[in-house]
């Protein structure tokens, strides 16, 4: 058994870096081991997007996080930085920017890079899925 | 000079970090190399030690004399400026990359150590961290 830590540097749907990200972590829980966390960096931040609606006959990949941390616990962490720039926020800072509506809920969480560092120190394996 | 610069750094035993970021991006036309020295930055200032391995286009970035130009974007020279404050003293270049493009290590605004293609694979398979921008 071993604890994962992934990184996630592409957007949803424009790539394939965010579905096979999804598809590694349930592979990997599947066959019993950990996911411990997932950070969501650059582009990678969009996959978090409360707001996100692709057709029915798609994947959901936000809906597959959401079950990835309902199921086994896997932290969803996406970098403050990374997502303020792109437009992506939670309550707290849509209204400490001003703005009327959010589009980052839990289990998604923003924080910061110092999380990545800790979960590259705390996982025996840090994968990053780029573009 | 820069063919005894290579064959000095390929006798230097490499000492595993907590952390090597790869930066293979330029400095302008997109985030990549900006983000990837964040990261560096960042784990630097949480006590980590923290190598850089410039490769590829990657070595534009530290080219000497660049400032925040008409693609409103800011650069990264302002970044990598910073990194003997965080104690980021360990700056690998690829000498093939810089070759490549024209490049001599004087062109260059920090001093760093060049590496041939055998001790570029040696200092990554050293490594038990990477990160790749």
């Amino acid at each position: 058994m071993l604890s994962y830590a992934l990184l996630v540097h592409a957007a949803p749907y424009s790539e394939q870096g965010a579905l096979s990200a999804l598809r590694f972590a349930q592979a990997a829980v599947a066959q019993g081991h950990r996911v411990s966390s997932v950070f969501f960096y650059r582009d990678g931040v969009h996959n978090a997007s409360t707001l996100m609606a692709p057709p029915q006959d798609e994947v959901h990949l936000a809906e597959g996080w959401r079950a990835l941390a309902q199921e086994y616990g896997t932290e969803l962490l996406v970098c403050i930085a990374a997502g303020l720039r792109r437009g992506l926020m939670n309550a707290e800072e849509g209204l400490r920017h001003g703005r009327e509506a959010h589009n980052l809920e839990p289990p998604f969480v923003l924080t910061g890079l110092g999380q990545l560092v800790d979960a590259m120190q705390a996982n025996d394996r840090v994968i990053t899925f780029a573009p | 000079m820069q063919d005894d610069e290579a064959a000095l750094a390929a006798d230097i035993p490499i000492a595993p970090l907590d952390l090597l970021v790869i930066l293979r991006h330029p400095p302008h036309g997109s985030s990549w190399l900006r983000e990837g020295v964040d990261v560096a930055l960042v784990a630097a200032a949480f006590g980590q030690s923290v190598g850089l391995l410039f490769q590829g286009d990657g070595v534009f970035a530290l080219v000497e004399g660049q400032c925040a130009g008409p693609l409103g974007q800011k650069g990264t020279h302002a970044q990598l400026a910073m990194l003997e404050m965080y104690d980021i003293e360990r700056l690998w270049v690829s000498a093939n990359a810089l070759r490549a493009r024209g490049l001599m290590p004087a062109d260059l605004m920090l001093p760093v150590q060049l590496l041939e293609a055998e001790a570029l694979e040696r200092l990554i398979h050293a490594q038990p961290r990477t990160l790749l921008f």
